[in-house]
């Protein structure tokens, strides 16, 4: 439905690839419509995407939505184990793949394996019908959550999830000419899938990045002349220090929203500093809520920076304010709302909330879904996110947030970037560790790290442990991977204790 | 002639191109219109009625309309030359301050 309102609103309107080569909204459409005759032929009951950022990607979730069958993007990094079970749960699928990986997906257990190639010369020909509009009641796509358990979930999304966070929060056709967005967050992420429904909505050219490498970027956002574009935090910092070898920022660059991962503050005004007529936006989604709930806007970002007002500034490190479709709250732990200022879990209710994963709808009766993240409001209603409160290290019978001393940490001039985890501990159950990078060229020892932790929070909070790294591990969407560092540094801590 | 709204229904009109998809239904059946005329079932046949005095300010594609007293919000996915109504009263464009892009 979005794809056809794009197509009647301006066909001839460049959606899809470069300026001067890529296709209008009506080719978007016809090629959907080819796709969706072609999955039905198939039998699929499922269409699968496994492979790197392409053109193909739009029509094939547009082609699966027009056919009524699910889209469910891969991770292409997962391993073997972890691909042989998603594919097991995707059976009956077609999956398109790229050429270099179908061998692996059939060694996998993938029975019906089209290769983008395959997929172009088999929607040459034109087809005829229309397709009956989906019950917005069907699933639109299947997401596979990175879990905290080692079985990925599988997210379900209904087209009335979709469709409700697009309609709500985009105005149909509403960008300038010229304005293009260069996508570089990955197809299995749902900012992947948000990015190609709203940039469609509002009119905007998609030109994709297969993979993400910093300079690349740089060289196609200047090239293509890019004016908007959603990056994760570990992305951001490298095209910072991209823009600044090339010694030119992308010309017609005026938008870049951020999130998927914490955002270290320095890095935020970095941005504001280098890029200053770059608007800059925080959004704050999970999967399982179609995207963005809350955002730090443009005039948020700048206001916070001009601050001298302590409470105003610190808003850089917020995720803004709900969005005006939703209702957030922030509950303890007898489920109450909990007061500004107060700590707790962040519950969120709205039409675009689908809380659900494959057999098992986890909304509360009254609607709320859990997001299992710990914040807290702010006396204007700013939101704050303070890490999964799985992440929370019980140390004894006090609960210890992660973030509040990875923030004491970063604030050391000796330091770069900071994870505290929680480690197996025969004393306390578990005991605080960090692990650090230093800036280039710095130095701090363990000693005066402890101490600078134990001067400013209680003791209880200071690291047992600092271990120090040349870098974090972080996952392609920007998130920390702290169950890797917790095994390693529990690993590297057990003989010892 | 008031009927039954569910989100997610797509309804056309009965004088002229426009169809809408409803966002937001109330509870109560309601008497929406098109340029004067209750609005059809998507797949029904138009029956081209001629557009009533009053209800021939037009829709636009993409805009919702919307009662908010009554908790109605449709979405208009293709535009036509009449208006949309509750009974006789004509829906406003619900006009929504912009949100900047997030993704």
């Amino acid at each position: 439905m979005l794809l056809e309102m794009a197509a009647e609103g301006d066909p001839e309107r460049i959606v899809l690839g470069s300026h001067d080569s890529g296709i209008t909204a009506a080719d978007l459409l016809e090629r959907a419509r080819r796709a969706a005759v072609y999955f039905e032929k198939s039998g699929a009951e499922v269409v699968g995407y496994f492979g790197v950022n392409s053109d193909v990607l739009p029509v094939a979730l547009f082609g699966a939505a027009l056919a009524g069958v699910p889209f469910a993007p891969i991770n292409y990094r997962a391993p073997d184990e972890q691909l042989t079970g998603i594919l097991g749960r995707v059976a009956g699928g077609l999956m398109i793949a790229d050429d270099d990986e179908v061998d692996r997906l059939r060694a996998c257990g993938a029975g019906n394996v089209v290769t983008k190639g395959e997929l172009a010369s088999a929607i040459a020909e034109p087809v005829t019908g229309e397709h009956p509009f989906v019950d917005p009641e069907e699933i639109a796509v299947l997401l596979f959550t990175s879990g905290t358990t080692s079985e990925p979930k599988a997210a379900v999304l209904r087209h009335r999830h979709l469709v409700s966070y697009i309609i709500s929060s985009v105005e149909f056709l509403g960008c300038t000419p010229g304005e293009a967005q260069l996508i570089c967050v990955p197809p299995y992420h749902i900012a992947g899938i948000a990015a190609v429904l709203s940039s469609l909505y509002a009119g905007r050219r998609i030109m994709y990045l297969p993979s993400f490498d910093a300079a690349a970027w740089v060289r196609l956002a200047t090239e293509e002349r890019i004016t908007h574009a959603m990056v994760v935090p570990t992305m951001l910092g490298r095209i910072l220090a991209a823009v600044e070898e090339a010694g030119a920022e992308p010309p017609a660059l005026r938008h870049l929203s951020y999130g998927g991962g914490r955002m270290p503050l320095e890095l935020v005004e970095r941005t504001l500093r280098d890029l200053p007529h770059v608007d800059l936006v925080n959004a704050y989604g999970l999967t399982e809520t179609s995207s963005t709930i809350a955002m730090l806007t443009p005039d948020d970002h700048r206001e916070a920076f001009a601050s001298d007002d302590p409470s105003v500034r610190a808003r850089l490190g917020s995720v803004g304010r709900p969005l005006p479709s939703l209702e957030v709250e922030v509950r303890g732990d007898d489920d109450a709302v909990l007061p500004p200022g107060e700590k707790g879990e962040i519950w969120v209710r709205g039409e675009q909330v689908a809380g659900e994963y494959v057999g098992n709808n986890v909304l509360t009766e009254e609607g709320w879904f859990r997001t299992r993240d710990a914040g807290w409001f702010d006396d204007e209603g700013y939101l704050y996110v303070d890490g999964r409160l799985d992440d929370v290290i019980v140390r004894g019978a006090e609960n210890i947030s992660p973030g509040e001393i990875e923030e004491v940490l970063m604030a050391n001039p000796a330091v770069h970037e900071a994870a505290v985890i929680g480690i197996p501990d025969a004393e306390w159950g578990e005991a605080v560790a960090a692990v650090v990078v230093l800036h280039p060229g710095a130095v701090a020892t363990e000693a005066e790290l402890q101490d600078w932790v134990r001067q400013r929070l209680r003791s209880t909070k200071m690291p047992c442990v600092v271990e120090f790294r040349d870098e974090l591990p972080y996952s392609p969407t920007g998130k920390l991977l702290r169950r890797v560092l917790r095994d390693e540094v529990a690993e590297a801590v057990g003989g010892t204790r | 002639m008031a009927i039954q709204l569910k989100a997610g229904t797509r309804l056309r009109s009965a004088t002229d191109s426009c169809e809408v998809v409803v966002v937001k239904a109330p509870a109560e059946p309601v008497d929406l219109r098109c340029g004067g005329h209750a609005f059809l079932p998507a797949e029904a046949e138009v029956t081209a009625e001629s557009i009533e005095a009053g209800f021939g300010q037009g829709t636009q594609l993409g805009k919702r309309y919307s009662d908010d007293e009554l908790g109605l919000e449709v979405l208009c996915t293709k535009a036509g030359e009449g208006s949309i109504s509750v009974g006789e009263t004509v829906l406003d464009v619900k006009g929504a301050k912009p949100l900047p892009a997030s993704d």
